[in-house]
């Protein structure tokens, strides 16, 4: 268990150094840094010192570990917009980021999970193929386009929904359910496959043939046999609801980092971009981290097996 | 799983009309990509600013538009059709583009192994862990948008993707007894590889290729809505559903005309491959 947990540790920090390197090639090869990461109007003055602090003057392998070290400190510039720094910019954005994403993923785990189980022990009957139907409609229905139907009925036909802002739950909900049909799709065909998978395997048939209920069979052997590959799948959904959020928050002006992003990219603020790219990488990574720990913990099968 | 105790002949005999369905929708969609020219009544930037805003023959407007017009008195049906051409177009150079790159780094990493293999695996994880728009969206703000850089992205969208099942596929091949025989009998590696191994492994690449399909389609759809993809005065149908948006009001059917053939298409492409991974080896089904 400790060398898969090292293994995974030293893994998990060099994705974050190769993303951190992604970066930087990208920025230098796009220009001169202390050009592109500047407002245009920054005095002569601030620009030298600027280029000294991130040693622009210098080689570039040793500027590339200034740049290191900079992205440790937090250091990713100042924002064109306001002229504030460029992390503390995103950071006042994330709380309503991480409500839009808890919700949504609570109402995806809350929806797509159950119907995934139901749709495979129905397997082949009309539920099935309706629950299949709705996963099918769910990842091929475009978020921007999902959203603006949604507008289209509840707000301007309906009135019952606001459209754009982020003051009450009730703004919450449109956004939410944009952003969780796909997610919860994604996972019903998920947890239904791994749920067939097991529900063939020999355990399950002893399970019954020593006298278990249907009922007991599913719950204590099934289940979390399944639970494993789900698991899995919901680390990667993340990745699936940060890019949603970009255009979700865009539709609904919802105020998170998704929208700052588009803004920031169409405005070319590149220090707020680079920041955002930075961090999203680390959760990410961190997630996946944690997803992969949780997993060796779940399974032995897996932590032997990785030695 | 939905492997089914039907024989394998009428598996392959019948194709379901839901297929049907979907195959039809995307070769219409292709021919009217090719066609555009032919078949668009007007040029896709043709104004007539007498027309604004007039409602599809449906919603009680008239022939002339048959699809209605947009704020500066475009006919909506031409810029459909425009649309359809350039997204159809950007998705498929885009799948070609990571199909091409994925493959060929696949096969490098069967092939040299060691540390070669190494870093290409380690670059796989690397993307699988990132969302792949972020990516593209840091690319475009530091490079600034241009057409080709836009296809190029899109395209590199899934290359990972291509690039583990090459390697896996390969890997397995090159012990194959056909492929020690070709060595033996003194093929060098593109011989081997690409006159041998690759034509035995295309069957399952063509059908990664239809499952990326929707995926490239709404990634360069979902930039270009958001203003960050394909930049007027070219066209593309999340272009033409962006600029819909502020109109909702007056005009909806700005917005829902290409959001609906963006769903039909991405639907139909999602239903084909599918099918098609489950006809060609059943035992994929659903992973």
């Amino acid at each position: 268990m400790l060398v898969l947990f090292l293994i995974k540790t030293g893994r998990a920090l060099l994705t974050v150094l190769l993303c951190v390197t992604f970066v930087f090639v990208v920025l230098r090869l796009s220009g001169d840094p202390a050009e592109t990461l500047l407002p245009d109007n920054t005095p002569p003055a601030t620009v030298d010192e600027y280029r000294a602090r991130w040693g622009l003057d210098r080689p570039l392998p040793e500027q590339y570990v200034l740049y290191l070290a900079a992205v440790a400190r937090g250091d990713f510039g100042r924002s064109f917009g306001d002229n504030r720094d460029a992390l503390e910019v995103v950071l006042e954005r994330v709380p309503a980021t991480l409500l839009l994403g808890g919700a949504t993923f609570l109402l995806a785990l809350s929806i797509g999970i159950p119907l995934g189980i139901v749709a495979a022990i129905r397997r082949n009957t009309a539920v099935d193929r309706a629950v299949m139907g709705f996963a099918v409609f769910g990842f091929s229905t475009p978020n921007f386009f999902l959203g603006i139907l949604l507008i289209l009925l509840f707000t301007m036909q309906l009135r019952w929904l606001p459209s754009s802002g982020s003051e009450t739950w009730l703004h919450m909900v449109m956004p939410v359910f944009t952003l969780g049909t796909a997610a919860a799709g994604t996972l019903a065909r998920f947890t239904r496959t791994a749920m067939l998978e097991v529900m063939g395997q020999p355990f399950l048939r002893t399970a019954r043939g020593k006298g278990a209920t249907e009922g007991i069979a599913i719950r204590r052997h099934a289940l979390p046999n399944a639970a494993i590959p789900v698991v899995t799948v919901i680390g990667f959904q993340l990745g699936g609801l940060i890019g949603g959020a970009l255009v979700t928050e865009t539709v609904f002006a919802w105020p998170g980092v998704g929208r700052l992003l588009v803004s920031a990219v169409a405005g070319r603020d590149l220090a707020v971009v680079q920041a955002i790219v930075l961090l999203v990488a680390a959760t990410m990574v961190t997630a996946n981290y944690l997803v992969d720990l949780a997993y060796g913990l779940l399974d032995p099968r897996i932590r032997d097996a990785r030695r | 799983m939905s492997v089914t105790a039907m024989p394998a002949a009428r598996r392959r005999a019948a194709i379901p009309p839901v297929i049907m369905c979907a195959i039809a929708w995307i070769a219409l969609m292709v021919l009217v990509a090719i066609l555009a020219d032919l078949i668009a009544p007007t040029h896709y930037a043709t104004q007539n600013l007498r027309a604004r805003l007039q409602p599809p023959v449906f919603w009680g407007g008239s022939w002339a538009y048959p699809l209605g017009t947009d704020a500066i008195g475009r006919d909506m049906l031409s810029r459909l059709i425009y649309g359809i051409r350039f997204s159809i177009l950007i998705a498929v150079l885009g799948t070609l583009i990571g199909a091409l790159l994925g493959t060929l780094l696949g096969i490098l990493a069967a092939w040299r192994r060691g540390m070669v293999e190494e870093a290409i695996m380690m670059m796989v994880d690397v993307q699988a862990a990132l969302p792949f728009v972020i990516l593209a969206l840091a690319v475009l703000a530091f490079f600034g948008n241009s057409f080709v850089l836009f296809v190029i992205i899109v395209g590199l969208d899934g290359w990972e993707r291509y690039a583990r099942l090459a390697r896996g596929l390969v890997l397995s091949a090159q012990e194959s007894g056909y492929a020690v025989a070709i060595r033996t009998l003194g093929a060098g590696p593109l011989r081997t590889y690409g006159g041998h191994i690759l034509p035995n492994i295309a069957g399952a690449l063509v059908v990664q290729m239809t499952l990326n399909f929707p995926g490239t389609i709404l990634l360069e759809t979902s930039l270009s809505f958001l203003g960050l993809g394909i930049q007027p005065p070219l066209t593309s149908l999340g272009l033409l559903l962006g600029s819909g948006r502020a109109l909702l009001l007056n005009a909806w059917w700005i917005a829902v005309l290409p959001g609906v053939v963006i769903f039909l298409t991405t639907l139909s492409m999602s239903l084909f491959g599918d099918w098609l991974r489950d006809r060609l080896d059943p035992t994929l089904a659903d992973h």
